[in-house]
């Protein structure tokens, strides 16, 4: 096998896992497929590409509460500030357990190219456990918050900051809610075409709300307990 | 239990808005009973409100469209009538009712008539532009134009229960806070947006992804009708613009109900950024309204002219510039928040560049009729009215562009004025224009086209008479959304206003006349071949109305005028091409989903708008039920079998060829 044989290989198969299938269905064949020219795309690309458009439009909301939280950061009204609330162990934790889930996630994408039901719905419920875990960490540290008085009626700063990061912990909950939804689907229909689809996008979304998270772990915690 | 909800919810002592209630509740009740008693509740049901055609769903956008720009000019005549008994006086609207009255309209008016509107076209015309069978998710489609319709019912209930919100159309705080606005007013406009800005984000999603991913083959980019292209610009603006709505107003919603401080006065709130978000929406929100309209111009222009749209690269280019520079102009909406010169200079330059790229288009617009056999049809009179009015309304525009004199006429009638000029005669003229245009697509008639003129001489004439004084009052000092004024100098402004909203009237009058007679007579109106005006682009190339799957087989695409090239082909030899081997067809199955979504959106709004805490979890939980029986349906395609598809292209196969044979007989070569 030559070294063009298999970048072409690997070309394929990061393909196939991409859109949650295998093979070379993209777009039918008559033009250069891509482009759209060739007639109308795969259910399997119209999919995918939809969901990323939503994704995309999911991070500019998050990018107005970004925007509201650096506006508001430094406005505390004579409360508590990022430094003196944020608890860094906790949020190392957090991040852990959504990475974890992350990379739990891709197995079971895997799993599901293979059409392997017992690893599928195994490694969707740790991706779940994981997911359901940085909830309760989230859940802990904004009690604590709110016991400490430093509640998001305090000042504008922990407004902005309980919207933006409850707003990422909405998210994590209806990607559970859907995560169990995908199970039973899996349960009780097997792999059907429509419903790998279906799991291609939850897939993705569960993949962006990490991203999301590295922002916040970036912009919210590291530069408010380090700057 | 019933939150804030009790009988003192309902104005028993307002005489203009429980007269306008009971007439409405009289209406819906009486078209209730008549579709029952007919026996028409069926049909109903299972074509239109389950159903998941584009064109079907494109028809009903329009209709909720045209119901709410009734409503809201009803609101414009109520403004005008006050403002021409006001002075030294109080007119008959007391100043609580007055603030609903100018809050409403601009609401209804945006959010409610021209959105539906222009996305009514989009979903009615680009699957057919495109030579494709349906949009990219049909179901969201349906769910989309649901929730737009719910957003529109929470508005007009507010005319029953409760009030309306007295901050203008885009509710700034701090007025809009709890402590400022403790009614409910404000409440009904926050989930009614709400909820109607995640059905519209649906379509944007929807489009992009129907327009980038599913074409007839052949059909590459530079291909696409121009109206495709601008549908593709508003939609990538929807995508990119909505969700920052629905952000800024998520913030105003947690400062209301939870007492957060984004925009509050106190604890470090900052109200400036609210108005800096919901501009970062409201100018890109223009551009969704007008580029399609401008694509509209385009067919039509290029159709009526007998001639290739001028320039269609540049049109593209300049859709696209528009679509990119859109997004740095916001701040021209409030140059006097005291941001300084330098920014204030940056976002005046953006502003007047943007000009730029609509300044192209009008040069080949009239380029496009330089030369050509123009036919003045009804909606090539609108698109002649837009390219004359919307100059001078960009002309207007270009001058509150430059901050200082921004300064002056910021507020003023003169704005007023401006914005009226390029939304009626860009968005509502397009609107007309493409609603005339493609009538006969949806319906197998034309309009009445003496009824149409009528309606845009008198419409025009309207606009010019309301409009005009009001730019001339602007100029005199008078500020928008007075109640009362005592200035004698813009009396008469004021009064030459309301004449000319009394024209305006007319015009609308003269369009409810034309529907009815056009209905009556729509024998004789008969569009047989299904291309009724001499088109250029596939969606001529079908029968009117196109059967559901649109098209038998999917059309080649060689050129930029795809149905163009096949009619010249076909009158050169006389003959259509050979009839295509038929395949049975593959079509999505109704859905009760997007209705069934939006009914439980509805119980969810009216809920958290009176704070009924558990009806408001019950919508919830129920709408995610309905979400997860939707996914575990089994079946959602159902197939058209090839003789049904055969025979309904045949069908139309004999008309164009009972045409071709006509048209040789009269056009016979020498």
């Amino acid at each position: 096998m030559s070294a063009t044989d298999l970048t072409e290989r690997s070309w394929e198969d990061r393909r196939a896992y991409t859109f949650g299938g295998a093979g070379d269905e993209g777009h039918t064949t008559r033009y250069a497929t891509g482009h759209g020219e060739g007639g109308p795309a795969s259910k399997r690309v119209i999919v995918g590409y939809g969901f990323w458009i939503f994704l995309l439009s999911d991070i500019i909301m998050f990018s107005a509460f970004f925007a509201s939280y650096a506006v508001l950061a430094s406005e505390t009204a004579g409360g508590p500030s990022a430094r003196q609330l944020f608890d860094k162990g906790s949020v190392a934790a957090e991040t852990m357990c959504l990475l974890l889930s992350s990379f739990t996630c891709g197995l079971a994408s895997l799993a599901v190219d293979r059409r392997n039901l017992k690893w599928t719905q195994l490694a969707l419920l740790i991706t779940g456990l994981l997911g359901f875990a940085f909830l309760l960490l989230e859940m802990r540290e904004f009690a604590g918050l709110v016991a400490q008085q430093a509640g998001p009626t305090r000042s504008a700063f922990l407004s902005a900051f309980f919207t933006l990061v409850g707003c990422h912990g909405l998210h994590v909950t209806a990607g559970l809610l859907w995560l169990g939804t995908m199970m039973a689907q899996f349960f009780a229909k097997g792999f059907r075409e429509d419903i790998c689809h279906r799991y291609l996008c939850f897939s993705l979304f569960w993949h962006a709300l990490d991203i999301i998270w590295v922002a916040i772990f970036s912009l919210v915690y590291l530069v408010g307990t380090v700057l | 239990m019933f939150g804030k909800l009790s009988w003192s919810a309902i104005p028993w002592d307002q005489p203009i808005p429980l007269t306008a209630a009971a007439l409405v509740v009289l209406a819906i009740v009486v078209t209730l009973a008549w579709v029952l008693i007919k026996g028409y509740g069926s049909y109903l049901w299972h074509e239109w409100i389950t159903s998941v055609d584009h064109k079907r769903i494109g028809v009903m956008y329009i209709s909720l469209a045209l119901l709410m720009l009734f409503r809201g000019f009803i609101d414009a005549v109520m403004m005008r009538s006050q403002q021409a008994l006001a002075f030294h006086a109080n007119g008959y609207l007391p100043p609580e009712h007055y603030d609903q009255i100018f809050s409403a309209h601009g609401t209804i008016m945006i959010f409610f008539a021209a959105m539906p509107f222009v996305i009514g076209l989009m979903n009615f015309v680009v699957p057919l532009q495109l030579g494709v069978r349906d949009v990219a998710f049909p179901t969201l489609n349906s769910t989309g134009f649901w929730l737009t319709a719910t957003g529109a019912m929470l508005v007009n209930i507010s005319l029953v229960v409760g009030e309306f919100a007295r901050t203008g159309w885009l509710v700034y705080p701090p007025l809009s806070e709890l402590r400022y606005s403790p009614g409910v007013g404000v409440d009904y406009y926050l989930w009614a947006v709400q909820i109607s800005g995640i059905g519209t984000l649906m379509t944007g999603i929807n489009f992009v992804t129907t327009i980038l991913k599913t074409r007839a083959p052949g059909m590459s980019y530079t291909r696409m009708p121009m109206f495709c292209w601008t549908a593709l610009a508003s939609s990538l603006l929807i995508v990119a613009a909505f969700p920052v709505l629905t952000a800024t107003l998520a913030m105003l919603i947690l400062d209301r109900y939870v007492g957060f401080h984004f925009f509050t006065n106190e604890a470090g709130g900052n109200m400036m950024m609210f108005v800096n978000l919901i501009w970062t929406w409201g100018h890109p929100e223009v551009y969704i309204l007008v580029l399609p309209a401008f694509g509209v111009f385009s067919e039509v222009v290029a159709t009526f002219s007998g001639k290739p749209l001028f320039g269609y690269r540049s049109m593209v280019i300049a859709t696209m510039f528009i679509c990119l520079v859109s997004f740095t102009v916001w701040m021209h909406h409030f140059f006097t928040m005291g941001a300084g010169a330098d920014v204030n200079a940056v976002f005046g330059i953006a502003t007047s560049i943007i000009a730029v790229g609509t300044g192209v288009k009008i040069y080949n617009w009239l380029f496009t009729m330089y030369g050509g056999r123009v036919r003045f049809t009804t909606p090539m009179l609108w698109s002649v009215g837009f390219i004359v009015t919307f100059v001078i309304g960009g002309m207007t525009g270009v001058l509150l562009a430059v901050p200082p004199a921004d300064f002056q006429l910021h507020n003023s009638m003169f704005l007023v004025a401006h914005f009226h000029n390029v939304i009626i005669a860009g968005v509502l003229f397009g609107a007309f224009a493409g609603l005339t245009y493609w009538f006969p697509k949806a319906w197998g008639f034309r309009l009445h086209e003496g009824w149409g003129k009528a309606a845009f001489w008198f419409s025009i004439t309207g606009f010019y008479v309301t409009f005009v004084p009001l730019y001339v009052a602007g100029l005199l000092g008078m500020t928008r959304r007075l109640q009362r004024y005592d200035v004698p100098e813009w009396r008469p402004w004021v009064l030459a206003a309301g004449i000319g909203v009394a024209i305006t009237a007319c015009g609308l009058a003269c369009q409810i006349i034309q529907l009815i007679v056009s209905v009556r007579r729509r024998s004789e109106l008969r569009d047989l071949t299904g291309d009724p005006w001499d088109g250029r682009s596939l969606e001529w190339a079908t029968a009117s109305p196109p059967p559901v799957f649109n098209f038998a087989v999917l059309p080649d695409v060689r050129g930029e005028e795809p149905y163009w090239e096949i009619k010249q082909r076909a009158m050169e030899t006389q003959q259509l091409a050979d009839e295509p081997r038929y395949e049975p067809l593959e079509v999505p199955r109704n859905s009760p989903t997007g209705f069934i979504t939006a009914f439980f959106a509805t119980v969810m709004g009216f809920a958290m708008i009176w704070h009924i805490w558990w009806l408001a979890i019950l919508g919830l939980v129920a709408a995610y039920v309905v979400f997860v029986w939707f996914a575990w349906r089994d079946v959602a395609h159902y197939e058209i079998p090839v003789e049904e598809v055969a025979r309904l292209d045949r069908a139309r196969r004999r008309a164009r060829e009972e045409w071709l044979a006509a048209h040789a007989r009269v056009g016979e070569p020498a």
